[in-house]
């Protein structure tokens, strides 16, 4: 596919953006702007606000916005409820994804298919087209067949929950996916398969954020921009160079650098 | 639970704040006995039965039995209500008419009522062109049965499903045998007032080795006003027979409780089965607890040698819901099952739960109890499983789960445990848990509603036991779970 020039409305635009978590402040006026195309990764040490970010532009209901704006396509998106966010094709990818216990996988994600179908004036999907697509993302993603006949992420081991958001992904096909530390906690093999995964979503129509604590998955994923958040700001931006030296100085150069007010 | 605020006679159902789809009432002419209750009340429901000396005496003796209990009703549940006038309700109801010989017969009134509740009583093939057996319908209004399908197709195999006063004519003498023998008269205080006054209700008689080939369903309606509701159903399963019998149960939208006390006995004879599915849904009153119906039932089965006897029940209306359908594992190697899911919402309650009674050597019995609260909804189960010396080898697993939808319900599990026999194996499960923001926020975040959300999770959380209702009313059930919690969640 041909590469798409950027156009001069990003997917999304974050100015500003400050939230907080019960009394704690933990978002400090966040800037980013992210054109469709794009894939960029957010560093940063632990509690430095990455999850909380990508949680914020979800929806969750464990923070609360104190400032600033985020659009969407154009649109204010913290204004919008969670699954009106989801529909315009905002998708997060769990750190922890829930365990639903009894509510069948395909029901789940056929659920999501066709609130968004719903959502956009198209009919709900029909059955047989389902069960080929879905067939089709479970190939794609190499994730056990059976999985989407369990229950959602009921019984399932780690690297299972997180290959399962990233079926989510591939059969929701967002516009914009939000990947809150789907690297964490995945072996060499699962987490080629992630990565794959994540790979094969890359379009010149959408976009993906990537939360990460390691720059281990980016051997696998080129960003075209890292970001370092810190302290709940974004103080350092780059091309993927900056995901290197992040790796070969450690977060305590970043730590430093901003102490000392360079 | 709040008391009714107002008894008014001529409230309509519109002045009732309720989502309540099936509250329509049918103007028919009623054929009404006076109010209250006395001896001559249960000679007068004999006489308009046409009923045989015995049956009459039986009654009387409950009757009797029933006024020593001096209308103490039991008090060990852990549901609240205003003592109930049982002399303020009407024991017999009926549609004005000739009982009709066929369906031909049936006042038309009655079948666009049936029609309008979704229960066809016109014989047809449910899917057209699909090898799938018809159902065959009981249809109970108030007091009498006014409409059978399929009887023709049934009675080729031996099989006998019709109302029970038409079985107190015509067999006599399986009724003679079976009645009472589950429930005596003397029971327990609902029991024994059913059996003074029970007025129909089904009879299903399955021959020896004879798989029953349609389901069987019983669909009951109370139409009356101020009217209560006492039929009895009389289940025989003869040696290595099986038959799937389903009843469903609505009621008008009215101010006024209702009372449903009705008896429903089992006689699952050897290596036989019966697979018993209810789907409950009277009236549970408005959204501040006005009105219902008041829902004291007793089910009881007695399963002999190698026989299967299951309770299925999904309980979603009602005001206040006091039953335990039990089994008396009486034979070796019987087998008895309870699946339950009972959903409480606004100020309904429940105390529901079973009886394991286990008397032969190798009985197994299983029970899965779902509890679910919305609103100011209250539920308990409560369980007995009872394992006596001769039950050398029995079995029992029990699982009970609660699920708490917000912060103004209840939850409570009594169970019990009487082991009488050292080789017996008991293992009881039971938990709590809420449908949590965690959960809803993510499946908000994959485009599904707070609304629908919620109904998939507890969807979920019924799973296991809509998979034991026949295909058609697993459907049916979690619509009516759907229904039933409108105006709890979103």
């Amino acid at each position: 596919m041909a590469a798409v020039a950027k156009g001069p409305t990003p997917l999304l635009a974050i100015k500003g953006l400050t939230a907080s978590a019960g009394d704690l402040e933990i978002l400090k006026g966040i800037d980013l702007e992210v054109f469709a195309g794009e894939v960029h990764a957010i560093m940063g040490p632990n509690g430095s606000g990455k999850s909380t970010l990508t949680n914020v532009l979800a929806g969750s209901p464990n923070y609360k916005v104190t400032g600033g704006q985020v659009l969407f396509e154009g649109q204010d998106l913290l204004k919008l409820e969670p699954e009106i966010r989801a529909r315009m094709g905002l998708f997060l990818a769990f750190q922890y994804p829930l365990e639903l216990p009894g509510v069948r996988a395909w029901q789940f994600l056929k659920a999501g298919v066709d609130a968004r179908r719903l959502h956009n004036g198209e009919e709900e999907m029909g059955a047989r087209e389902f069960d080929q697509m879905l067939k089709a993302k479970v190939e794609q993603v190499q994730i056990d067949p059976d999985l989407v006949k369990r229950a959602v992420n009921e019984g399932f081991s780690g690297g299972e929950k997180k290959r399962n958001e990233i079926l989510q992904m591939a059969v929701l096909e967002p516009k914009l996916a939000l990947l809150d530390e789907t690297d964490s906690g995945l072996d060499i093999d699962a987490l080629r398969i992630v990565a794959d995964g994540i790979n094969n979503l890359r379009s010149p129509q959408n976009a993906i954020v990537l939360v990460t604590h390691y720059q281990r998955i980016l051997e696998y994923i080129t960003p075209n921009h890292v970001h370092v958040l810190f302290d709940g700001r974004i103080v350092r931006s780059g091309g993927p160079e900056l995901a290197h030296e992040l790796e070969a100085k450690g977060y305590d150069w970043i730590k430093d650098a901003v102490n000392a007010g360079v | 639970m709040t008391a009714p605020k107002v008894i008014s006679r001529n409230s309509t159902s519109s002045e009732l704040e309720s989502d309540y789809k099936w509250g329509f009432t049918i103007d028919i002419d009623a054929d009404l006995a006076p109010k209250g209750l006395n001896e001559d009340i249960v000679r007068l429901i004999s006489a308009k039965k046409e009923e045989p000396e015995w049956l009459l005496e039986w009654r009387l003796k409950a009757f009797s039995h029933w006024l020593k209990l001096k209308q103490e009703a039991p008090t060990w549940a852990n549901v609240k209500y205003p003592p109930i006038d049982y002399q303020d309700i009407y024991y017999y109801a009926a549609p004005k008419t000739d009982a009709p010989k066929s369906l031909d017969e049936v006042d038309p009134e009655i079948l666009a009522a049936f029609e309008k509740l979704g229960i066809p009583l016109q014989e047809r093939e449910r899917l057209a062109g699909v090898a799938v057996a018809g159902v065959a319908v009981d249809a109970v209004l108030d007091s009498v049965s006014v409409a059978t399908t399929y009887k023709e197709t049934l009675e080729k195999q031996g099989v006998i499903f019709c109302p029970i006063s038409e079985a107190v004519r015509e067999h006599p003498e399986l009724v003679r045998k079976y009645l009472g023998s589950v429930v005596p008269y003397g029971d327990n205080f609902y029991a024994t007032l059913n059996s003074a006054v029970f007025s129909d209700g089904s009879f299903v008689y399955i021959p020896k080795g004879v798989r029953c080939p349609m389901e069987l369903m019983t669909y009951f309606r109370i139409n009356q006003a101020d009217s209560g509701q006492f039929e009895r159903t009389l289940i025989i399963a003869e040696e290595g027979s099986y038959v799937s019998y389903l009843e469903g149960c609505t009621a008008p939208a009215r101010k006024t409780h209702q009372l449903h006390a009705a008896v429903v006995e089992l006689v699952a004879l050897d290596d036989s089965e019966i697979k018993y599915s209810t789907l409950q849904n009277w009236f549970p009153g408005d959204k501040d607890g006005n009105g219902g119906v008041y829902n004291f039932v007793t089910k009881r089965g007695i399963a002999h040698k190698n026989a299967k006897i299951s309770w299925t029940q999904v309980e979603t209306g009602s005001a206040i819901t006091w039953k335990y359908p039990s089994v008396i594992l009486e034979g070796d190697n019987s087998v008895g099952e309870f699946y339950s899911v009972a959903l409480v919402n606004n100020y309904q309650q429940a105390d529901t739960g079973t009886k394991m009674i286990h008397k032969g050597k190798n009985t197994r019995s299983t029970i899965v109890a779902k509890g679910i609260s919305a609103g100011h909804g209250s539920s308990t189960y409560r369980g007995l499983v009872k394992i006596l010396p001769s039950a050398d080898g029995a079995k029992n697993f029990t699982q009970c789960d609660s699920l708490l939808v917000g912060d103004q319900c209840g939850a409570h599990t009594v169970p019990y445990i009487e082991v009488k026999n050292p080789t017996a194996q008991i293992e009881h499960e039971a938990s709590t848990s809420k449908v949590s923001d965690d959960q809803l926020f993510y499946c908000q975040q994959r485009g599904i509603s707070v609304e629908d959300a919620h109904f998939m999770i507890i969807n979920g959380f019924c799973r296991g036991i809509f998979q034991e209702l026949p295909f058609e009313f697993a459907m049916e059930a979690s619509q009516l779970l759907k229904v039933s919690l409108e105006g709890a969640v979103g």
